[in-house]
């Protein structure tokens, strides 16, 4: 039962990164667009994620609620030595969530839209970065349960280069998704190009913040690279992620909107899984050395299976609907065009 | 300010601002597929107007009780990691169905939100249904796991370990029942009477009448239900902690010495130093009666409570007795309402009776809040009641106090935009009114 566990973990981890990934975005693509196009990305970004950014959030607290039922070690280490990302990465959450809806539901359109533009894209800015730090901090081998002071205990763990690599990489690849994902959805010849151009923009984008991520990796002393590429299977996913991304950045004039967004989807979780892999079944690394695993840091007996049969019992209701979700907005939106 | 108390204050301002929105989220959903039912049944577009209105407060209301949700399920290993290291495991089964109800509820707001002319409607009906009763059952899940805080069950506490855990037990602790049924009713209330109080203001400014009578009919009538069955389920509860957690009842009541025919105290100022309470109105052995349901029975006093375990008696006992007081007067609201349902009609347009309705809008939360305070201020120096204490809880990272500044500022700015937002929604509403009539007299 702990398998069904760590799998809905994952899962819930990895469409976080997808599906809220591409909301967050949405946001961050608005940021870098010249404010002359702003207004026709807005509309396309809110019909496009307008039903379905709720539920894209979900994927988060589901994963927080395995965490502290199933790992409760694992959530209480990080909240204690992560605490002031964690805070930040809210803050950023509070402000975008919230922005988005306001700015639609504001029954006038004045001054304040500036205001919710300003939050939207900032906090969409944001919240990838402290989610990838955070990722980045888990396994940078900072974190110190022992540690004397304030600095050792609650900033070195995260303040390091290879977090903040791994921060502008998560941001860079949310860019990357939203980019594809909203190329498929603008009819309006204005934002498509410029999608298109965005998405060739963050794909570049990526793969240099990839390069730093093992740039900071060697400067910080974290062993990535050198572990990384003496397993053959991270080494063959890191290369099939590597040629989609080549066959996409060539499928984008195609238009073949269902390729690009399988494509991008197949390399941001092919890169995922291969540093899944590869870190297995380590979740946090200490400085000590002594890392918490799944294995070594669940919880035990019943709360593992209930929590498993919770889970279970609740994608039985979850994915259907959220599916149907999809399929009925995509359908209608056909419908429209046509 | 100590970190204890700031993580604490941080932990009651995200709490008592996380109730407001997820009450208003659970509740409004219900008035709106009424409303929507009404308009299916009757085909009157007024009720359509209505839906859609109500449908954009619940928007602006859902994605606020969604954020900070979000927080409070980070907030609890960010403030209280000890506990959530210990608790986690044992009282995690109500939150992780929790996540399975709220993600329901967000998958079919967004069916319906988006949904208008769309699908089916009495599928499109149902979906806003699915938002109220998956809605609900988060709220009662998340109570159940307040419930579980009160009333520890569900595992053996042995040399200060946790063993044989059974969440299922844990789920259904002695407390959840009589907690989810206060709180949901208190829900319904405290959104009944403000939403009728906000149309009850816009019918005295005389626009639109026959739009916000709709309006007015339906929040109150969920409302005032609800406010009359709310004494029935606080009865159940006072007997429940009278029992379960006396050192709370205790609080609430300012009763320091254990006694026979126990009077009910209602109102006066607690001097906590000489254990006794000034200027209160004393009803002998109600209190008695209140808690056993025998005149003579023995309530257990503050004093058979070992002092460092005292709740604060003050901000419990106050906090109970606006509770009650206006719980009461609340009753008494929905009695007049109903009285003027079925005997008085002209009482509904009469200045006197709206403006009764307008000056309850804030009472219900009000009201709701303070109940919140008795429950949490109540049950410390708890945590995990009689098994860990809320100071052996509290994070080891210094300077929370900034934290809750922070946190404080988020807040308030959010309150006041969300007031804001609105104020613009009920601003504009004339003119989308007139708009839509024009547009549906001329199909």
């Amino acid at each position: 039962m702990l398998y069904v566990v760590i799998i809905f973990l994952c899962l819930a981890l990895l469409l976080y990164v997808i599906l809220g990934g591409a909301d967050f975005g949405a946001g961050i693509v608005e940021l870098f667009t010249p404010a002359s196009a702003r207004e026709q990305l807005r509309d396309t970004t809110y019909k496009t994620i307008g039903p379905i950014w709720e539920a894209n959030h979900m994927w988060l607290i589901i994963a927080i609620v395995i965490l502290f039922v199933g790992f409760p070690p694992i959530y209480t280490l990080l909240s204690v030595h992560l605490h002031i990302p964690l805070a930040l990465m809210l803050i950023g959450i509070i402000g975008r969530g919230t922005a988005f809806v306001f700015r639609h539901y504001d029954a006038y359109e004045d001054e304040m839209q500036k205001v919710y533009n300003l939050i939207f894209t900032y906090s969409s800015f944001i919240t990838p970065f402290f989610l990838g730090l955070i990722f980045g901090a888990a396994v940078g081998g900072e974190i110190d349960p022992e540690a004397a002071s304030f600095c050792e205990g609650y900033i070195q763990p995260w303040f390091n280069l290879f977090s903040f690599s791994v921060g502008l990489f998560t941001i860079a690849i949310c860019g990357f998704l939203a980019a594809i994902f909203l190329i498929g959805e603008s009819n309006n010849p204005t934002v498509r190009t410029l999608v298109v151009r965005k998405a060739k923009q963050f794909i570049i984008l990526t793969v240099l913040a990839g390069g730093f991520v093992f740039l900071a990796s060697i400067v910080d002393e974290v062993p990535l690279l050198g572990l990384l590429l003496k397993e053959s299977v991270t080494i063959g996913m890191l290369i099939l992620a590597t040629l989609a991304m080549i066959y996409l950045w060539f499928s984008l004039k195609s238009g073949n909107q269902i390729r690009i967004r399988l494509l991008s989807g197949f390399v941001v979780s092919t890169i995922l899984l291969a540093f899944g892999y590869h870190y297995f079944p380590e979740l946090i690394i200490l400085k000590s050395g002594e890392n918490l695993t799944f294995f070594n840091s669940s919880a035990t007996g019943k709360p593992i299976e209930t929590l498993a049969w919770a889970l279970l019992i609740g994608s039985v209701f979850i994915l259907p609907s959220l599916g149907y979700l999809l399929y009925s907005f995509q359908k209608n939106k056909v419908t429209e065009t046509h | 300010m100590d970190d204890l108390f700031a993580a604490r204050s941080q932990m009651a301002l995200s709490l008592g601002f996380h109730i407001i929105f997820a009450c208003i989220g659970m509740v409004m959903p219900f008035f709106m597929a009424t409303s929507h039912y009404k308009y299916l049944k009757t085909k009157d577009p007024l009720y359509k107007e209505l839906t859609k209105v109500w449908s954009k407060g619940v928007a602006i209301f859902f994605v606020t009780g969604a954020v900070s949700g979000t927080m409070l399920s980070f907030e609890l290993g960010l403030l209280w990691p000890k506990f959530m290291l210990h608790a986690g495991p044992i009282f995690g089964m109500p939150f992780s169905l929790e996540g399975t109800a709220f993600f329901i509820e967000a998958i079919f707001l967004g069916f319906f939100l988006y949904g208008w002319g769309k699908f089916n409607p009495w599928f499109h009906w149902w979906t806003g249904m699915i938002v109220g009763i998956s809605g609900l059952a988060s709220g009662i899940l998340v109570v159940a796991a307040n419930g579980w805080m009160n009333s520890p069950t569900g595992f053996d506490f042995v040399n200060g370990e946790y063993l044989n855990i059974d969440p299922i037990a844990a789920l259904f602790n002695d407390a959840w029942f009589t907690q989810a049924l206060h709180m949901t009713l208190a829900a319904f209330v405290s959104t009944g009477f403000a939403v009728a109080g906000i149309h009850a203001y816009l019918l005295m400014k005389g626009k639109n009448l026959a739009f916000h009578r709709k309006a007015f009919s339906i929040a109150i009538f969920f409302g005032a239900v609800a406010a009359i069955l709310q004494p029935i389920s606080g009865d159940i509860s006072a007997k429940d902690i009278a029992v379960r957690q006396p050192a709370k009842l205790a609080a609430m009541e300012a009763h320091f010495e254990t006694s026979k025919r126990a009077p009910l105290i209602i109102g006066g100022i607690p001097d906590v130093e000489k254990k006794e309470v000034n200027y209160a109105l004393e009803i002998p052995g109600a209190l008695s009666f209140l808690a056993h349901g025998d005149f003579d029975a023995e309530v257990i006093g503050l004093d058979q409570i070992p002092e460092e375990h005292h709740p604060p008696v003050m901000v419990t006992h106050f906090a109970f007795q606006i509770m009650v007081g206006l719980g009461m007067l609340l009753v008494g609201l929905s009695f007049l309402y109903f009285i003027s349902l079925w005997k008085k009609k002209s009482w509904q347009v009469k200045r006197w009776f709206l403006w009764l309705f307008v000056a309850a809008t804030p009472l219900g939360f009000i009201a709701l809040e303070s109940g919140w305070t008795v429950t949490e201020v109540g049950r410390q120096p708890w945590i995990i009641y009689e098994i860990m204490l809320t100071k052996d809880a509290v994070t080891p990272i210094p300077g929370i106090v900034y934290s809750f500044i922070v946190f404080t500022a988020i807040y308030i700015s959010l309150a006041g935009i969300v007031t804001f937002l609105l104020y613009r929604q009920i601003k504009a509403l004339p003119k989308i009114l007139d708009q839509n009539s024009s547009a549906s007299s001329n199909p």
